[in-house]
């Protein structure tokens, strides 16, 4: 369960994008930003749309079709990270309140399928949101219509920086950090623990499975709090490189 | 319809399983809503049962062991199948997360092994949520699979967690109680160990406040498994 560094690319057509590889795990993530009425409930505030794909292509495991349960569970997972760390200012993404607001539509596709894909995930949004640019917009108070401008374009300010980690359990005696596909089809459980640079954690998913003691748990959590420190610092090295290129 | 009363935060001699002191535990005390179930009122599942909390109420229907599509058959023990359907329209998202955490916890529960090629269905239909809507499917599930008489290992019970803005801790919060909060954390504690068989979380909490929930999530379990207990118990007691 090897960690290489997340190489950067560039979907020209996204308004962000990135490409992590964990191990032999490929998960690649589009953000394209578009212009929309904010929600009736939440005027002053933007939203973010996460959709994790798995397609065939990553796994023989994988049918053609609409979306299977473990990508829609992963679609559910990475929405509740989203707000549960407060990624970014989501009133930063209002515009002018209820009536123009972006919408980040997150596209996450799996090219290769070897396990860990939650913390693959996470890691490639976190990557995509830091090298997305959003065009500046202004409302033009004659015609009242928005003026995109698309010369001027800034990046989005993160808040906090989540990072997962995944664990492999296998009937409480051994756990396996970052499980490979194979890992985790004869694992009795799946732990992934997400946490932020102050040690807080966003997330603690356990979804069934067989149970896990106390002291296993906080483990796992310690494990997770490490982990955060060593791949922040991975993304920043490699986002910093890229703009030194630039 | 068995119904519990309303327990006040009692500190009855425990078995060591909380993690915190007594008196840390005294302040956030498990306060469980009104729960109740009843089972068996379908007829055509093999096994059924509602679950109330408070005004959380599920209806969950079992089928099995059954037969089973060949594109789904494991080869060695029965493929559990979960369906959740919610009050309106169709399955979303949302609901397919919430039927992984079901089924995951069910399959660890159930011995499987010994239906291979078969199926296990379980469905649960919403019929009012008023918060603690993963717990409450859960403990249906539970008292479904218990009345279909599908051998389990061991019996699994769920409560939910709100931690405040205040940082205070509510078990069981209702609609209200956890728009309001900071932190929803959801766990399943299984009856033999009482070990955390599975967590649902969501925003954003410390590591003490985690440590803190699992440890009151023990200590409510009880109170829930004493009652599947007395429920099974006055059940079975008419039948001679």
């Amino acid at each position: 369960s090897l960690f290489t560094f997340p190489a950067e690319c560039s979907i020209s057509t996204a308004d962000g994008s990135a490409l992590v590889k964990i191990g032999n795990t490929t998960v690649i993530c589009g953000i394209k930003a578009e212009l929309t009425m904010p929600p009736s409930d939440a005027p002053n505030k933007g939203y973010m749309v996460p959709n994790v794909d798995l397609p065939p292509l990553c796994s023989s495991k994988f049918r053609p079709g609409p979306p299977g349960e473990q990508a829609q569970a992963a679609s559910q997972f990475i929405a509740d990270v989203i707000e549960s760390s407060d990624l970014i200012n989501m009133e930063e993404l209002c515009i002018d309140k209820s009536k123009l607001c972006w919408v980040l539509y997150c596209d996450i596709m799996c090219l290769d399928y070897d396990g860990n894909l939650l913390d693959a995930c996470i890691i490639v949004l976190l990557a995509a949101l830091k090298n997305a640019q959003l065009p500046e917009v202004t409302i033009n108070k004659e015609t009242d219509l928005a003026e995109v401008d698309i010369q001027k374009k800034k990046p989005l300010k993160i808040n906090r920086l989540p990072v997962g980690s995944s664990f492999a359990v296998f009937d409480d005696s051994i756990i396996i950090v970052d499980p490979t596909a194979e890992e985790e089809s004869l694992s009795t459980a799946l732990l992934t623990v997400v946490t932020d640079e102050e040690d807080r954690l966003c997330a603690v998913h356990k979804p069934g499975g067989t149970s896990l003691s106390g002291e296993k748990l906080q483990h796992c959590i310690n494990r997770a709090i490490t982990r955060n420190k060593e791949i922040s610092k991975l993304v920043g090295k490699v986002i910093e490189s890229k703009t030194t290129a630039k | 319809m068995v119904r519990s009363k309303n327990n006040d935060a009692y500190m009855s001699a425990t078995r060591g399983l909380c993690m915190r002191s007594m008196m840390e535990l005294d302040q956030s005390c498990s306060n469980l809503r009104e729960y109740g179930s009843e089972q068996s009122l379908l007829s055509k599942p093999d096994g059924s049962s509602t679950f109330v909390q408070g005004d959380t109420s599920i209806l969950a229907g079992v089928y099995g062991p059954a037969e089973v599509k060949v594109s789904k058959e494991i080869y060695d023990r029965a493929t559990v199948e979960v369906l959740i359907q919610p009050k309106m329209g169709l399955p979303g998202v949302r609901e397919r997360a919430r039927e992984q955490c079901v089924r995951e916890t069910c399959e660890a529960a159930l011995l499987l092994t010994l239906h291979p090629r078969s199926s296990v269905t379980v469905i649960l239909q919403l019929i009012h949520d008023d918060g603690s809507l993963l717990s409450c499917c859960l403990n249906a599930a539970c008292m479904a699979l218990m009345d279909a008489g599908l051998p389990m290992s061991h019996l699994f019970c769920s409560v939910t967690c709100a931690i405040s803005k205040e940082g205070q801790i509510i078990t069981d919060p209702t609609a209200l109680q956890e728009k309001e909060s900071r932190a929803l954390l959801t766990f399943a504690i299984d009856s033999v160990e009482c070990n955390v068989l599975m967590s649902s979380t969501t925003g954003s909490f410390s590591v003490q406040e985690l440590q803190q929930c699992i440890a009151i999530s023990q200590k409510a379990s009880e109170q829930i498994f004493q009652f599947y207990r007395d429920s099974v118990k006055r059940r079975y007691s008419k039948i001679k």
